[in-house]
């Protein structure tokens, strides 16, 4: 009796219990099917020997049931049609969906006050409303009825890659064509007009980029780029012949000038420290000798972060201005969250082609959304009363905006643009296989090579780029003027005139170098360039720590590493696979139903409900196999970690700083030390996946742990609880809901490391996309499968999410 | 004449928050009733406000949180647009003026004080104050100049450079109140200025500002749930219950004639000598001849003079600003103010 008692106090739990039955039960009853749902060309085979039936009618259905057997509709969500070959031409669909569009209508209709008014207030949810009715009578209903009544017959929904990549063709080759002149046959052509206008925005980047570069490591043929961009030839042309000119032979700028720039910059910027990060940051590309590619990868980043930034900006200002776009934008933004990048490569290799503009366009589309995202928070944290405040003065619109909005919320916009920095060189390895230059692509090399210490060196010279440029930005936007000194020209411009000073020392001594590496049997100026292969490389060292691992530790990790996949991950990827599909969305449903009511389990089931339908069912099952492998590991050990660091402040200091830098480090490096102990297998994937996504556990916990307010614990103190029980009864519950939305941000990173994992080699969704990538890419499945993906993100996000924010307003924070 | 003098003038107005505020309003025929507004989802910030504020007045609205205080301030500064109802502001409709017109209006003769001060954090204190002065396009070094001014005005000479959250609370205050002044506003709004800031400071400031405004001589509407606050500060005072004006008097009468039940609620805790003036208590000179030596001013608070009073057994005469005799105070009538009814009883038996 207690027992009951125990439990109707607490109905969540029950309610647990009850879904877990349930699902426990429908694991078991797939009987007959066992073997055939571990992927689904079997079970469609088997249907079209004849074999098994796809589908059976209600009473054998019935039947079926009580004889501990699932019907073959509820085990396998079969290729569906969503319309019914026999009420097909019978516009019974349609006429559902306006029914179920109308019933929406009315209600909202019916419930609003001033009725004369609702259209033009409501115009944005009687769009969607409607949306939602077609799609549910349309799509959904039919869907469901075929599911449980239909035949399998070729899906609807699996010919969607295909009229996607059918309209993206059209969209480039055929929509709306002008004729262009085309010097090779002398005549005019059609090109499409969305082609012209790609192919503009793409010249465009890569002009940019070529013009930052070719002044980097380039010299004089920037001209050139600069006139190819526009037409192939008069560029080279023009250059033969002027090649004995002097200005022809105009070098690029040496490495000592940059550096001694770099040193001046950081002093006059914020002072000794930041002179001696950039100062040293850029020795150490120079020295060794990754000059060259670190200049390329910078060029590239020097367009691609500022674009983002004035995109994000420009979008953040647009919806915090209207409601209508922030409503359009904020789904957007949370499926571009977790996206998965290669999947945005397909789509960009249609549409521009291979190469750093490529790259550049893919850079940028990953990098807009944090700024837009952190733009609108910010400007929606600007208190009232200072934009009171701004409008007292006297301010118009544009004043308000730009001396009052978003000075203000610089905080969260800078912070943005740490987070566009950070992302522009995290793409830089992932841009690279698009055609994008520099450190990433040397990386990509290196690590088909297994050259670890190579990778290693690169890696450090992504982090230090990305750091150097961080600080460099944060100390521009955080300068202040003086307006007390009454200053000389020389002194107010000391800065400026140093800098010359400096450009033509630094300028003499590169071309001193001429002479001083004269004798040198090679002849290279080291004050000029240092090639890559001439630097001093620590290379060695890191393979021969490699090596020594693979050859001691090799035979143990063996036995572990056999062990790890007889006994866990095979067995539990196996039972995901057997999970039949009802049960899966039992599972889902019912867990999103006791956090977030009905309403998230519609969520959840419609996320899920757009993956069944896709072919790739299967793959996704794996996909969260390891997610929910990695997640589980990573979150165990990074909430451990933090909680014991967050014991000690210097503790706490170091693991942010480590934090930070495992952040912006190349993930793909994690990859080949994993690889050559444990081989291709999913354990690699997984450590490789553990190593990226412990992060934010261990951040948020050590950040919600310190965030406990400082009364609660004397109060802890003075009623006489011992360190353990103020950790357990106090701190943990109360830094709880910070540590779930670390939680949400290791799904969101292990998500992304599993699908770079199909580098490794892995027979999930990220497999597909790769495979979509190297043979050339059909965009449809390129941007159903990253759907996949982002929609399994998004349902953990949202239950996460919501669970968080019910549970922060029951404790009373925030 | 009035309309000459009047600064600020409100005429009927409304303020009602909520998707179909103006129709529910139209409907209402100016007879508002807060609950049944709140049934159909509206709040009523000011519910028909009508009063005019003459040069130089300092007028202090006072209220319980929610009253609509400050949604009144927003109302005239026109932050938000009034629901219905008309405001003047030296004679020109407010509520009918352009964007320009307003923004030319604030630019040249309003300046505000907020409760926490809303300094813009990414200035310095020189560069807040310069703000509303670049903002109207002066030149950099002209409105530096002007910043310098009103910094050492303030008396945070020395601070010039630092940024505001470098400052304590009553210096992040003085910047919001040096740079409300920067443009020589000549009406001033100050929205629960003090608040924010502890007793001590709190008083000091409101030293400050007596001073600044003895200086200045500016048309105040200055908003505060304080009640001493408004008793030092106070010209007249407003009343505000549910956004509807209770009462507007001096602070005399407020105390003493509270016109509604509210009113005296709220009045009722209120030391009566540190509203009344002597002028309040005395009596006409009558037949008697033996007056004290002490003289008193008929503007005097009655707290400040109670003990010199008391001491004195005969009767005080009471001055004019000409020092002419207009009445006597009796110390009888003095410890009836200090101690109230039933203290009257036990000194005349
Ligand atoms: N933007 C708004 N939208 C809806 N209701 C509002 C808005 N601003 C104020 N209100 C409501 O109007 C009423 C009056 O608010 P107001 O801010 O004027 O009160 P107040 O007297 O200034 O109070 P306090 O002393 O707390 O500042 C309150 O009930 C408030 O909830
Ligand atoms: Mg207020």
């Amino acid at each position: 009796m207690s027992f009951i008692n125990y439990l109707s106090e607490r109905p969540k739990l029950t309610q647990l219990g009850i879904v877990l039955i349930v699902f426990f039960i429908l694991m078991s009853m797939t009987g007959l099917y066992h073997d055939l749902i571990v992927e689904r060309h079997l079970f469609a085979k088997s249907v079209v020997k004849g074999e098994i039936q796809s589908s059976v009618g209600f009473a054998e259905s019935m039947s079926m049931i009580l004889n501990w057997q699932l019907p073959p509709q509820l085990v396998r969500i079969p290729e569906l049609t969503f319309y019914h070959p026999v009420i097909n031409t019978s516009a019974t669909y349609v006429l559902i969906a306006l029914l179920v569009t109308a019933g929406l209508l009315y209600k909202s209709f019916a419930e609003s006050v001033n009725k004369s008014q609702w259209l033009r207030v409501n115009w944005f949810q009687i769009i969607s409303k409607g949306f939602v009715g077609i799609i549910v009578g349309l799509l959904f209903i039919p869907t469901l009825y075929n599911w449980f009544f239909g035949e399998v017959t070729r899906s609807t929904f699996w010919e969607i890659p295909m009229m996607l990549q059918d309209f993206s063709q059209y969209l480039i080759f055929e929509f709306w064509q002008t004729p262009v002149y085309d010097p090779e046959i002398e005549d005019y052509e059609d090109y499409g007009r969305v082609r012209l206008f790609t192919r503009a925005i793409g010249a465009t980047l890569l002009f940019l980029i070529n013009l930052v570069r070719e002044l980097l490591i380039g010299g004089f043929e920037t001209v050139v780029s600069l006139a190819n961009v526009f037409s192939d030839q008069s560029g080279w042309d023009w250059l033969n012949e002027n090649k004995d000119k002097w200005y022809s032979s105009v070098p690029a700028i040496p490495w000592t000038v940059l550096t001694a720039g770099a040193f001046i910059l950081g002093y006059k910027l914020q002072g000794v420290g930041l002179s001696i990060l950039a100062g040293f940051g850029c020795i150490y590309l120079a020295v060794f000798g990754q000059w060259e590619p670190a200049m390329q990868t910078l060029s590239f980043v020097l367009v691609a972060a500022p674009v983002s930034v004035l995109f994000g900006v420009i979008w953040g200002v647009l919806a915090y201005k209207s409601r209508t776009v922030e409503r359009v934008i904020t789904p957007l933004l949370l499926v571009a969250q977790t996206f998965p990048h290669f999947a945005y490569l397909v789509p960009i290799i249609v549409f521009f082609g291979i190469g750093d503009h490529a790259g550049a366009v893919a850079t940028i589309i990953f990098a807009t959304p944090p700024m837009i995202r952190l733009t609108l928070l910010g400007l929606k944290r600007v208190s009232p009363e200072v934009l009171d405040a701004g409008r007292m003065s006297g301010c118009h619109n544009y004043q308000l905006m730009f001396k009052v909005l978003i000075p203000t919320a610089r905080r969260d916009i800078l912070i943005g643009v740490n987070q566009v920095i950070m992302q522009c060189l995290a793409m830089a390895v992932i841009a690279s296989f698009i055609g994008a230059m520099g450190l990433g692509f040397n990386l990509l090399l290196a690590l088909n090579q297994l050259r670890v210490g190579q990778a290693l060196e690169l890696g450090v010279c992504i982090v230090l780029i990305a750091v150097v440029l961080d600080k460099l930005s944060l100390a521009w936007a955080n300068k202040q003027t003086d307006y007390f000194a009454d200053l000389s020209f020389v002194e107010r411009n000391k800065t400026a005139l140093l800098f010359v000073a400096v450009f033509f020392a630094a300028l003499l001594f590169a071309w001193f170098g001429n002479w001083m590496f004269a004798d040198t049997a090679k002849g290279i100026n080291y004050f000029y360039l240092i090639p890559h292969n001439k630097g001093i490389t620590t290379e060695p060292f890191w393979q021969a720590g490699v090596d020594y691992m693979v050859s001691n530790w090799r035979a143990d990790i063996k036995i572990f590493n056999k062990w790890l996949l007889v006994e866990v991950l095979m067995p539990m990827k196996a039972s995901y696979l057997a999970m039949p599909a009802i049960a899966t969305f039992v599972l889902t449903m019912g867990v999103g139903y006791i956090i977030g009511g009905i309403r998230s389990a519609i969520v959840v089931g419609s996320f899920m409900l757009f993956i069944a339908l896709t072919p790739w069912w299967e793959r996704a099952l794996i996909t969260m196999y390891m997610l929910t492998f990695a997640v589980i590991v990573s979150v165990f050990i990074g909430t451990i970690v933090g909680a014991i660091c967050v014991q000690n402040k210097r503790a706490t200091k170091f693991i942010l700083l480590v934090c930070d830098t495992f952040q912006t480090f190349p993930s793909f490096i994690y990859l080949i030390p994993v690889i050559m102990l444990f081989g291709v297998t999913d354990t690699s994937v997984l450590i490789a996946v553990i190593v990226y996504a412990v992060i934010p556990p261990t951040r948020y916990t050590v950040e919600g742990l310190r965030n406990v307010p400082e009364s609660l614990l004397d109060a802890a103190d003075m009623s006489g609880a011992t360190k353990l029980q103020r950790m357990f009864k106090i701190e943990f519950p109360l830094a709880f809901p910070h540590i779930m939305l670390g939680v949400n941000q290791c799904v969101v990173f292990a998500l992304f490391m599993v699908i770079i994992g199909a580098f490794i080699g892995t027979e999930d969704l990220g497999q597909e996309i790769m495979q979509q990538l190297f043979s050339g890419g059909n965009i449809g499945s390129g941007l159903m499968l990253g759907f996949c993906v982002a929609f399994i993100g998004l349902a953990v996000d949202h239950l996460i999410q919501t669970w968080a924010t019910k549970r922060r307003k029951l404790l009373g924070i925030d | 004449m009035s309309d000459q003098q009047s600064v600020i003038k409100c005429d009927s107005v409304y303020k009602i928050f909520g998707k179909n505020a103006e129709k529910m309003l139209q409907n209402a025929n100016g007879k508002v009733v807060a609950e049944e507004f709140q049934k159909a989802g509206c709040v009523v910030g000011v519910n028909n406000a009508s009063f005019e504020v003459n040069k130089g007045e300092m007028l202090v609205v006072m209220g319980l949180s929610g009253s609509g205080k400050s949604t009144l301030l927003r109302c005239i500064s026109r932050l938000t647009d009034a629901t219905a109802g008309n405001i003047y502001i030296e004679g020109e409709d407010l509520t009918s003026m352009s964007d320009k017109e307003l923004i030319e209006l604030r630019r040249n003769k309003m300046g505000m004080v907020f409760q926490s001060f809303a300094l813009l954090p990414h200035k310095t204190v020189l560069e807040n104050i310069a703000f509303p002065l670049q903002v109207k396009g002066n030149s950099t070094k002209d409105s530096i100049q002007r910043a310098k001014d009103m910094v050492d005005l303030v008396g945070l000479t020395g601070r010039e450079n630092y940024f505001p959250r470098q400052l304590s609370g009553g210096q992040q205050q003085r910047v919001g109140i040096a740079r409300s002044l920067a443009v020589e506003p000549d009406i001033w709004f100050l929205d629960e200025p003090f608040s924010a800031l502890d007793p001590l400071i709190r008083k000091e400031m409101q030293d400050e500002f007596l001073r600044l405004q003895g200086v200045l001589n500016k048309t105040i509407l200055f908003v505060t749930h304080d009640f001493d606050e408004a008793l030092r500060l106070a010209d007249r005072i407003a009343i505000m219950k549910d956004g509807i004006i209770e009462q507007l008097d001096t602070p005399a009468n407020i105390v003493l004639n509270p016109a509604t039940e509210y009113v005296r609620k709220f009045t009722e805790d209120v030391p009566r000598e540190k509203v009344l003036k002597i002028k309040s208590v005395m009596e006409p000179v009558g037949d008697e001849k033996d007056f004290s030596d002490l003289r008193v001013s008929e503007d005097a608070i009655i707290e400040t003079v109670a003990e010199a009073v008391l001491a004195d057994p005969k009767s005080v005469p009471v001055l004019n600003a000409n020092d002419d005799i207009v009445g006597v105070v009796h110390s009888s009538k003095v410890i009836h103010v200090l101690f109230g009814e039933n203290s009257t009883l036990e000194s005349n038996a």
